[in-house]
């Protein structure tokens, strides 16, 4: 089974630097007024360059364990 | 709640760090957790030593034994740190100003002895906790708060510096390659002697404005065009070389270790194994 990964925020850590937003490749995120904001998440396709590039640890995909997935659903 | 990697390295509670929006130093400094993340170091078993500057704030937010020591004497003190327990993985965090200006001497002499510690450089090229001063590492001609009219001055290279003075392994990295610097950060951990890997962070609050560098994304891009692995880089020419950053492990030997050699001179006073004897 594959693990579930999604893209995450960090609230109050985004400093609008906008390095992640120049780096996604699918044009995902966008600059609000507070920082990163998630404009697109059906386009993202989970290929970390935010979360690397990130030097605030703002934006990261998360992985969710396939086993505690498992458990989750039954 | 921040991804795993943060959470199992950092101190959350400190965090978001005190660094400028877009600076270099939060990558390097992830830089440095994922390379002893990967390595599967005992958390009980690595102490992180830093100096002043922007750079050793470091310290402070990542979660295993820290020191944030005086300014420029973090190789001092992590010297002492290795001597009263070699079994300890000692990381230095430091900047440019602090491990080549002020703390120098410390740096070559270390090397000299061959101490077996890891130094890692945040190198932005400037003063920047104090406010944009040129540091050792600014290149000639750029400018700074106290270089108004072009700096003079040649820029040190911290790398070949420590080569020449003796340390076993010097290699260079950057912001923008992520994983190349992670890689050489293990390489120089699992080095068993003094290595240093000088990481070129990006300032764009100081360095940056002040030379007209652009944004934060701009003087990644430029990393990422300028620098070269040095794989490639030795099957070009100088001229092709003229004004770019070679990453990689530029110089790698194997010398023995300081406290391994002392811990022998202590075996052989006491009376007991000798160099040579079993």
């Amino acid at each position: 089974m594959v693990n579930k990964r999604e893209l995450k925020l960090q609230p109050g850590w985004c400093k609008s630097c906008g390095i992640c937003v120049a780096f996604c490749p699918k044009h995902v995120l966008e600059l609000g007024e507070n920082g990163v904001v998630i404009a697109h998440r059906e386009e993202c396709i989970l290929c970390g360059q935010c979360e690397k590039r990130c030097p605030d640890y703002a934006v990261y995909i998360e992985e969710e364990e396939a086993d505690n997935l498992w458990v989750k659903l039954y | 709640m921040p991804s795993v990697l943060i959470k199992n390295n950092m101190r959350e509670e400190h965090l978001p760090h005190i660094w400028c929006p877009g600076c270099g130093n939060g990558v390097l400094m992830r830089d440095v957790a994922s390379a002893i993340d990967n390595l599967g170091l005992d958390h009980r078993k690595v102490v992180i030593v830093s100096g002043i500057g922007c750079s050793s704030r470091a310290a402070g937010y990542m979660d295993f034994d820290t020191i944030h020591t005086t300014h420029g004497r973090a190789i001092p003190y992590a010297t002492g740190i290795k001597l009263a327990d070699p079994e300890l993985e000692v990381i230095v965090l430091t900047g440019d100003g602090d491990v080549s200006a002020i703390g120098g001497n410390h740096l070559i002499h270390a090397a000299r002895r061959n101490v077996g510690m890891t130094v890692v450089v945040f190198n932005n090229n400037i003063y920047g906790m104090t406010g944009g001063q040129y540091s050792p590492t600014t290149p000639r001609g750029e400018y700074g708060t106290t270089a108004v009219y072009g700096n003079i001055d040649r820029a040190f290279d911290i790398a070949a510096l420590a080569f020449g003075a003796g340390a076993s392994y010097a290699a260079r990295g950057d912001t923008y390659h992520v994983e190349a610097t992670t890689y050489l950060i293990q390489k120089g951990i699992l080095h068993k002697g003094f290595s240093i890997i000088d990481c070129a962070s990006i300032c764009p609050t100081y360095y940056g404005r002040k030379n007209k560098k652009g944004s934060a994304v701009d003087m990644l891009m430029r990393q990422k065009t300028h620098g070269v692995m040095a794989e490639h880089a030795e099957k070009m020419t100088p001229e092709q070389l003229q004004d770019k950053q070679v990453i990689g492990v530029l110089a790698h030997t194997n010398y023995p270790e300081f406290t391994a050699e002392y811990q022998k001179i202590k075996d052989g006073l006491r009376g007991g194994k000798k160099d040579g004897q079993k």
